[in-house]
């Protein structure tokens, strides 16, 4: 049923379809609203059987969900940025035991200095922890990736994360199709755990292994996201057939196909590049773009085969890897090794900057031109860093970086305009 | 508030001259599990405890009384540390009941989880106990500890107490005693081993919480010990015990005098052994033969600067806390009551 709501209220209603039995949930902008909608159809009787937990923490969070799930009930939980890190031991914790929990992570960055707007620092903390991620790009898609995510995970016994752009995607309103009761009970089956506990079976679970097979532990579980390639692409397509609608998948193409020049990012920023690519296009640039929607596992062979014709490739992402440059594009510089292609590792919109279509334009032109370095920072006030860098060489004492860079922004704004 | 069972035995064990708590005393249904042909064993032989292991002694009976008292319909979450180490590393695992290891400082929160997807799957005749040492429960797992009191969850949490963390090598805990020597206080200085007027006592903390029973027991009264459990497992919502474990690699005792110390722990004033229900004491153990706080260090190394020359006043303010303990808990007999 078409709905024009907002997107955490659009995914709270496919995490209900989803039948959860145990959501446990700590407050976190921007990833309240999902929770809150989720405890009112609890409360009401409207999504039932369900326990809903309000823990001390997003540790407590991730640590109950752990246990419903060892317990055999499908559970979930969402959160933010620095409730991401707080419940890090978990996370690789709830991947390391196989258990498929699902999470959403509205995506937020990390501080200090502390900031609530979007970026993906957060998700990209937990890149290496074991969790299938899946970025999306609308709340559309936003709705059937968590249908998918359960089954997903369910299947391969392996927890999954939906990143989803914090306040970009959450809190905007857009009409989205919500999916029949009907016909996700079709789609997702009942939750079949490979191991529970019970009992009248007893097990152990989560006992320590030693060097004699962690590797192989290790190694099964990267075996498994190297499978899951195969199995998001098959389960998107059941859900295309089903739903009528392909939401899902590995990446996805913006008239990249034999283009020279291929703009590779992921989650909502390609809803703004789509129109300036489009024009570009028109005035006879050969450029287009594609998004990774799965991050982890990182799709190699379907990036090999989608950028073999570009000559240029500008990743843009909206997260740093501090002392090295850009995650997405070092990934991608791998995937893509073998190709004869420049990558160019755009960051930006980091903390919330905006991205908009004027300086994406600009952007975009520099890279047709061969004017990108190898790392660019999208829309970063060079000035700004000259001052501060200037002051602390000046001074021992010089402050909060944080505070100087905000209070020159204001001068340097109020300069320009004398 | 729910009438509660009774957890005293009406039977008094000892004999003249001995402290001896002894089974053939006793009518067949009031021995204790472990005496019983039909004991779950749920924490089986073969595991690696070291001699004079509190904490095994103290989980043995804790979870086997808990089994009974469940008809054996019990799931365990473990806090990492010695408890967790010595009883799996896979693929062997001592625990005859299902059981799971997730981290150090969550096992209340994955009790949490498990007793809420057993609610959901209208399973309430399988029960969930959640246990740690005192690192896991009165540190790193105090927050996490907290919330499930808070929420009421029906999950009895276990602390099995012997006041440092053991499993890493003896560092201190905030439920190491003033004066002990541990990894990280050691007796150097003007005041050695662990700084006075630090630490907390998380039965108190507990009772605070307001809920439905909290109890301290001792690895020295095992009927007692197994009779809090099972008055734990007769009631619903958040529970505690603690449990005091002697640890003889920790402590520096003899693995012989695990129950001797654990006894003059609760006899000298040290630990007081209390029940409380929705945010009162209820009940205290009476100390029946008083010994001096320091009966009770001598048996251990962790205390032997306490009776070195120039550290009487450490001896003198570890026997004013003990004292303060038996003002403020009644734990004196008055006549006639023993």
């Amino acid at each position: 049923m078409l709905k024009q709501i907002e997107g955490s209220q659009a995914v709270a209603q496919a995490v209900a379809l989803s039948r959860p039995e145990v959501i446990s949930a700590y407050p976190i902008t921007p990833q309240t609203h999902i929770v809150e909608d989720l405890g009112m159809m609890v409360k009401s009787g409207e999504l039932s059987p369900c326990e809903f937990l309000l823990v001390e923490s997003e540790f407590g969070a991730l640590s109950a969900c752990i246990g419903s799930s060892a317990a055999g009930a499908r559970s979930y939980t969402a959160t933010s940025s620095q409730g991401m890190l707080f419940m890090m031991e978990a996370v690789y914790n709830a991947s390391g035991m196989g258990l498929p929990i699902v999470m959403t992570v509205g995506n937020r960055a990390i501080g200090a200095p502390i900031n609530i707007w979007n970026d993906w620092s957060d998700s990209m903390s937990a890149r290496d922890a074991g969790w299938i991620q899946l970025f999306v790009e609308t709340n559309q898609e936003a709705v059937d990736v968590h249908i998918q995510a359960f089954k997903l995970a369910e299947e391969l016994s392996m927890p999954v994360m939906v990143c989803m752009d914090g306040f970009i995607l959450t809190h905007s309103y857009s009409q989205v199709d919500i999916p029949s009761q009907e016909l996700v009970d079709r789609y997702l089956p009942p939750f079949q755990p490979r191991q529970v506990l019970d009992p009248s079976a007893p097990v152990s679970m989560g006992a320590m292994v030693g060097p004699e097979a962690f590797t192989e532990v290790r190694y099964l579980a990267h075996h498994k996201q190297r499978e899951a390639l195969k199995l998001i692409t098959e389960q998107s397509a059941e859900f295309a057939e089903l739903i009528g609608r392909d939401s899902g998948g590995l990446l996805k193409e913006y008239d990249s196909a034999g283009k020279e020049t291929v703009v590779v990012t992921m989650g909502s920023v390609i809803g703004t590049m789509k129109e300036v690519l489009a024009g570009m296009r028109e005035e006879g640039h050969s450029i287009g773009a594609l998004t990774v929607r799965s991050f982890r596992p990182f799709p190699i062979e379907a990036l090999q085969e989608a950028l073999k014709d570009a000559r240029r490739v500008i990743v843009f992402e909206k997260s740093l890897a501090v002392g090295m440059g850009g995650i997405l594009a070092n990934d991608i510089r791998m995937a893509t090794r073998g190709l004869n292609l420049e990558v160019h590792s755009v960051i930006g919109g980091l903390g919330g900057r905006p991205i908009t279509r004027a300086n994406l334009r600009r952007m975009f032109e520099k890279g047709l031109n061969d004017q990108l370095n190898r790392i660019h920072f999208h829309d970063m006030r060079m000035d700004v860093v000259n001052r501060e860098l200037e002051r602390e060489k000046a001074q021992r004492l010089s402050g909060s970086a944080a505070e100087n860079i905000l209070s020159d922004v204001g001068m340097v704004a109020a300069a320009k305009t004398i | 508030m729910p009438q509660l069972p009774e957890s005293k035995q009406k039977v008094k064990f000892y004999q003249t001259g001995t402290f001896t708590v002894g089974n053939r005393l006793l009518e067949q249904d009031q021995r204790t599990v472990q005496a019983t042909i039909d004991r779950s064993n749920s924490l089986d032989s073969g595991h690696r405890a070291c001699q004079g292991c509190g904490e095994a002694l103290g989980a043995r009976f804790a979870i086997d009384a808990a089994m009974r008292a469940t008809n054996n319909q019990l799931i365990a979450a473990n806090a990492t540390g010695c408890l967790e180490v010595f009883t799996t590393p896979y693929p062997e695992t001592a625990w005859s009941i299902p059981w799971i290891h997730s981290l150090f400082g969550n096992a209340a929160a994955v009790a949490s989880g498990i007793a809420a997807a057993l609610k959901v799957k209208g399973r309430n005749d399988v029960r969930v106990i959640a246990q740690g040492g005192d690192g896991g429960t009165t540190d790193i797992g105090f927050g996490c500890l907290s919330g499930t009191f808070d929420r009421n969850d029906d999950v009895l949490y276990i602390c099995y107490n012997n006041q440092a963390y053991m499993n890493t090598g003896v560092q201190r805990s905030s439920a190491t005693p003033a004066a002990a020597r541990t990894a990280t206080t050691q007796p150097v200085g003007d005041e050695p081993g662990n700084v006075f007027n630090t630490g907390k006592s998380v039965p108190l903390v507990a009772i605070a919480h307001q809920i439905p029973y909290v109890a301290t027991a001792s690895v020295h009264d095992l009927h007692d010990l197994e009779l809090k459990v099972t008055r734990a497992m007769q009631i619903r919502g958040a529970r505690y015990i603690e449990i005091f474990v002697p640890c003889p690699l920790g402590w520096g005792s003899l693995p012989g005098d695990t129950i001797k110390i654990a006894r003059y722990a609760v006899e000298c004033g040290m630990y007081p052994l209390l029940e409380g229900e929705y945010g009162e004491i209820t009940a205290v153990t009476k100390i029946r033969r008083r010994v001096s706080v320091a009966d009770y260090l001598k048996l251990q190394r962790r205390f032997a600067h306490v009776f070195k020359p120039g550290n009487a006043h450490q001896l003198e303010q570890l026997q004013a806390i003990a004292d303060r303990n038996i003002r403020r808990f009644d734990l004196i007999s008055r006549e006639g009551d023993i």
